[in-house]
């Protein structure tokens, strides 16, 4: 296959993964539109809004005396155009509390999962270099431990320990915010389980025979883990980090409520508490999107680093 | 190569001695000869394994006396998990966030009167209930949430995976798209919009009967397991079903003639029940922390039953005054989901025919 | 006498593994000379690829060299340090693997993969590694070799992989090539191709071979000498004529009887009954004695020596001594 020929065939996978994507986009705003007009009296339902302002706006939008397949359409349509509805709770505009609470998830998530894919991978291969040593079982165990806490309380008593008690670090606030225990908190489970997948990948690449064979031609040890292994060992890892980078954007829900970071994720659960629907429904697909994205990113990256999977 | 030392001479002079050493052996000599290697069954080796493994055996005994302890303790256990302590039939209202061991007033005066009071293990809570007695619940509807949802998932995956294995081809190509975009539905959002809208929608249809004491939440939980968990499951039993069956012992067995049902019992199933069964495990924990999660934004178990995410997330307000609330919870919570995972690494280094060599 | 090129002397190198000590190699000595083929035969776990890592110095974990001494131009490679054991491999000893499908790393092409090779053992730049590696790819006949640099190993076949391995294992000019069953995963007709293209590069370049196989097909035109392992010892070696026409030791014998011939009219082949030895719990006394129809007394008790059944042969079976005492019973003195 020439270089010409693999060009092509990453064109016609794109395209058919972007495809792809934009059916799951839309079975995901179905199922969260369709599921939230099963709730009785439906999202938009009158009693629910405080203000009959916002009651009108929604009606006015939506034409909410329409059939709810119609509605539906109307929605999407809407969706595509940017336009979100309006919140119950506030009577804001939702693409705008969106687009401000996520530049603040963003960037709590972004440093999470860098921090996370580069200490991973680090402290993977790491772990499968000293096999059975001291500095494996120490990594091992940590992440062990670090995958069996719920994120929340991990988060709280990382808090309360280096926060509250032992004050090393500022707390987070809006006036100062310190992204420090919040990323940490954020950053542990991804990981750890990173660490846990780079390791089985590394040691079962490392009993491949391509290994033996850069041994056998005098490369450098360093640079047989360094060329020949890691990125053969990246492969399996590269499918759990674009979903994982998504997720840390929806992770961020339990972290940014124990921090009382205003992100999307606290936006999210308060949103689930005051049953603000329109609110809930459009978080939902928003994210959804963003995951959809992320692992199609991944996806295609997994394809361009392993050039066996073009083939097939 | 000297021809000095040739054999004959060196060697016949010793030899000579002991000509009967140059007798044909007999079989029993050959076969006493060779220590064979002991012959073990796929299941003996991997329990060999599994209990020379210390964390693993380590993680059993703790789950093993965890169980025991939840089932039991209530049993004997003086006081309830859902009403406030009671002190000669009276309600104590001084019995408000005890810290362990301690005793609320009412209860001082009663044993300086003489009677004998069961100490609070974990203290109480704000609602002047015994914390250990609802730390031990909140376990019992932890533990159960885990098993019962990955049975759930175990089941459905089992049955939709092994459908799909088996008869291939467009059903399983059908059936595999479906699992695909299950598959790429985002979990955590499609929990909570599922628990959110199955507890408006249960919840009224629900009033009255005894599923309304599980909670609809609860209930939502299982149904979310049931609705979206499965096809992980699903994939790997089909994955398992199809290797197996492509494998070329099992090819083997039928041109011998084996009929179906021997195949499946003694090819497809003993090489796929030990991944399977590991997966399951490994489900137990993640089933627990979604449980949590729920709980977290307030969409776990219903009150006044508790469960470890429900105790831990109430007392996170009280965290700085009464961190033994976060703590008790949490340990259990950690013990639990760290000896599955334990437990589970352990059985896949001890059973998985993969890692063997 | 100069010097062999290759003097392995008493070599033994174990795995420790959870259930004990695996002993894959259990003295093993030999000398290759210069430019001369030298076969190693032996069924599974006799230890012919443990003896070959053990010169490359490419065991894997846990396994280790215990002890011996494996000299090159009288020079003991075992003591050698980390960075003059990496300029040795590659530059003066080469292996080609089994299997060609997974010896190659699947995510770079084969340029960058000859390229490193010869960038490494010697100051060419990128430029010049091409020209040398194309040179190469030509020399083993590799058709269209420009394209082929740009391919990757998934792309090509088993046959033409295994030829990519023998240009990258040659392009340093190495002394020695260890071939490690080189045809045993190809088919049978690329294999006699494999095999030809190995003999006319030996007599091109002149190096030295140690060609390791199970199949005593294989070697039996191509070795100046052959060395037959059981159970990680030598049993038998001498030239290719009397190790075939001439077999001293009772597992040569079965390994004989168990290969079809054109030239006799057997009606079936005779295996050799049994399964090899377990390594971890090697039995006092000749290792092959349970599978041995000859097996006597003294075979249960004694590790045979190897001792010269003439100039060219040698091999470590008590046959050879009962042979030697029966006659000297009958005519009174051998010599």
């Amino acid at each position: 296959m020439t270089a010409k020929e693999r060009l092509f065939w990453m064109l016609k996978y794109t395209i058919k993964r972007v495809l792809l994507a934009i059916v799951t986009v839309f079975i995901i705003s179905a199922i969260t539109f369709f599921a939230m007009n099963a709730i009785p009296g439906g999202p938009f339902a009158k009693e629910k809004a405080p203000d009959p302002a916002v009651q009108a706006a929604l009606e006015a939008r939506f034409n909410l005396d329409k059939p709810v397949g119609q509605q539906y359409l109307i929605y999407m349509n809407n969706l595509f155009h940017g336009d979100f509805g309006i919140s119950l709770k506030t009577g804001r505009e939702i693409s705008q509390i969106i687009s401000e609470k996520f530049a603040v998830s963003a960037k709590l998530g972004g440093m999470a999962a860098l921090c996370a894919v580069v200490l991973g991978l680090l402290l993977g291969s790491i772990a499968a270099l000293c096999r059975n040593k001291w500095p494996d079982r120490l990594i091992i165990f940590l992440t062990t431990l670090f995958v069996s806490v719920p994120s929340f309380i991990l988060a709280t008593i990382l808090l309360l320990v280096f926060a509250l008690q032992l004050k090393w670090v500022g707390v987070f606030s809006t006036d100062n915010p310190n992204y420090v225990l919040p990323v940490i908190s954020l950053m542990l489970y991804p990981m750890s389980y990173i660490t846990r997948l780079t390791k089985s990948s590394m040691l079962d690449v490392l009993g491949q025979d391509y290994i033996r064979t850069a041994r056998a031609k005098g490369v450098r040890e360093s640079l047989v883990i360094a060329k020949h292994a890691l990125r053969n060992a990246l492969i399996p890892v590269i499918t759990y980090v674009g979903p994982m980078v998504a997720g840390i954007l929806t992770g961020s829900m339990v972290i940014e409520t124990v921090f009382s970071i205003g992100g999307l994720g606290t936006e999210f659960v308060r949103s689930i508490n005051n049953q603000d629907y329109p609110m809930i429904m459009a978080t939902t697909i928003f994210l959804a999107i963003l995951m959809v994205i992320a692992t199609l990113l991944s996806d295609l990256v997994y394809k361009l680093i392993d050039p066996k999977i073009t083939f097939d | 190569m000297n021809n000095a030392d040739r054999l004959p001479k060196k060697n016949l002079l010793s030899l000579q001695i002991d000509l009967s050493k140059f007798e044909k052996a007999t079989d029993e000599e050959k076969a006493q000869h060779e220590t064979m290697r002991e012959s073990t069954t796929f299941f003996k080796d991997g329990m060999r394994k599994l209990r020379k493994n210390p964390l693993a055996m380590m993680s059993l005994i703790i789950l093993a006396v965890l169980v025991i302890s939840i089932i039991v303790v209530p049993f004997f256990y003086p006081y309830s998990y859902e009403q406030m302590i009671t002190v000669n039939g009276k309600r104590d209202k001084t019995a408000k966030n005890l810290a362990p061991f301690t005793y609320s007033k009412m209860e001082q005066k009663a044993i300086d009167e003489g009677q004998k009071i069961f100490p609070h293990i974990f203290g109480t809570d704000e609602l002047c209930r015994d914390y250990f007695i609802r730390v031990v619940y909140g376990a019992r509807v932890s533990l159960a949430v885990g098993l019962f949802a990955s049975l759930i998932v175990l089941v459905i995956g089992l049955v939709y995976g092994s459908v799909a294995g088996y008869f291939g081809g467009t059903v399983d190509m059908v059936m595999m798209r479906i699992v695909d975009i299950i598959y790429s539905l985002p979990d955590t959002l499609m929990v909570v919009l599922l628990s959110v809208v199955l507890n408006q929608i249960l919840g009224a249809k629900l009033q009255g009967t005894v599923l309304a004491k599980l909670g609809t939440n609860m209930i939502s939980l299982f149904v979310v397991f049931g609705v979206l968990y499965w096809v992980g499951m699903a994939r790997l039993v089909r994955g398992q079903i199809l290797s197996i069956r492509n494998n070329e012992y099992v090819l083997a067995a039928r041109a011998l003639g084996a009929k179906p049902g021997r195949i499946i019992k003694k090819h497809i199933l003993p090489n796929c029940m030990s991944v399977i069964f590991i997966s399951v495990a490994l489900q137990i924990p993640s089933a627990i922390f979604t449980e949590s999660f729920l709980s977290f934004i307030g969409l776990g178990v219903q009150a006044p039953m508790p469960s470890l995410g429900s105790l831990a997330n109430a007392a996170r307000g009280g965290m700085q005054s009464y961190p033994y609330k976060m703590v008790f919870p949490a340990i259990i919570i950690c013990l639990i989901v760290l000896s599955f995972n334990l437990l589970g690494d352990g059985l896949r280094d001890a059973f998985d025919p993969k890692l063997r060599r | 006498m100069s010097t062999p090129l290759l003097q392995v002397k008493n070599l033994c190198t174990s795995f420790n593994v959870d259930s004990g000590e695996v002993r894959a190699v259990n003295g093993v000595s030999f000398n290759l000379d210069k430019g001369r083929v030298l076969g190693i035969v032996g069924e599974s776990g006799s230890g012919k690829s443990v003896t070959a890592y053990s010169i490359m110095g490419i065991l894997v974990e846990p396994g280790r060299i215990k002890s011996g001494e494996i000299l090159f131009n009288g020079e003991d490679i075992v003591k050698y340090n980390k960075k003059q054991m990496r300029e040795f491999r590659g530059k003066r000893v080469s292996i080609i693997f089994q299997d060609p499908m997974t010896s190659l790393n699947p995510v770079y092409t084969i340029g960058n993969q000859l390229r490193e090779a010869i960038m490494l053992h010697t100051d060419r730049n990128r430029q010049q590694a091409n020209e040398r590696a194309l040179e190469m790819l030509k020399l083993v006949g590799v058709n269209s070799p420009e394209q082929r640099l740009k391919q990757y190993p998934f792309e090509l076949s088993g046959g033409m992989r295994q030829r990519i391995m023998i240009a990258m294992a040659l392009c340093c000019e190495p002394d020695i090539l260890i071939a490690d069953e080189p045809t045993t995963a190809l088919d049978v007709t690329i294999q006699a191709q494999i095999l030809e293209l190995m003999q006319e590069l030996q007599k091109k370049l002149g190096m030295a071979i140690i060609m390791i196989t199970h199949d005593l097909g294989v070697i039996a035109d191509m070795c100046d000498e052959i060395i037959v392992m059981y159970a990680g010892r030598v049993c038998e070696r001498g030239t290719a004529d009397e190790i075939f026409y001439n077999p001293c030791h009772e597992y040569t014998k079965g390994l004989l009887r168990s290969i079809p011939r054109l030239d006799t009219n057997h009606a079936r082949l005779i295996p050799i009954s049994g399964s090899p030895v377990d390594l971890t719990n090697l039995p006092k006394g000749c290792a092959f004695a349970s599978r041995c129809d000859n097996c006597m007394k003294i075979c249960l008790s004694e590790l045979p020596e190897e001792l010269d059944i003439n100039d060219n042969h040698k091999a470590a079976c008590w046959m050879n001594v009962r042979q030697v005492y029966n006659e000297a019973a009958k005519g009174g003195n051998v010599e």
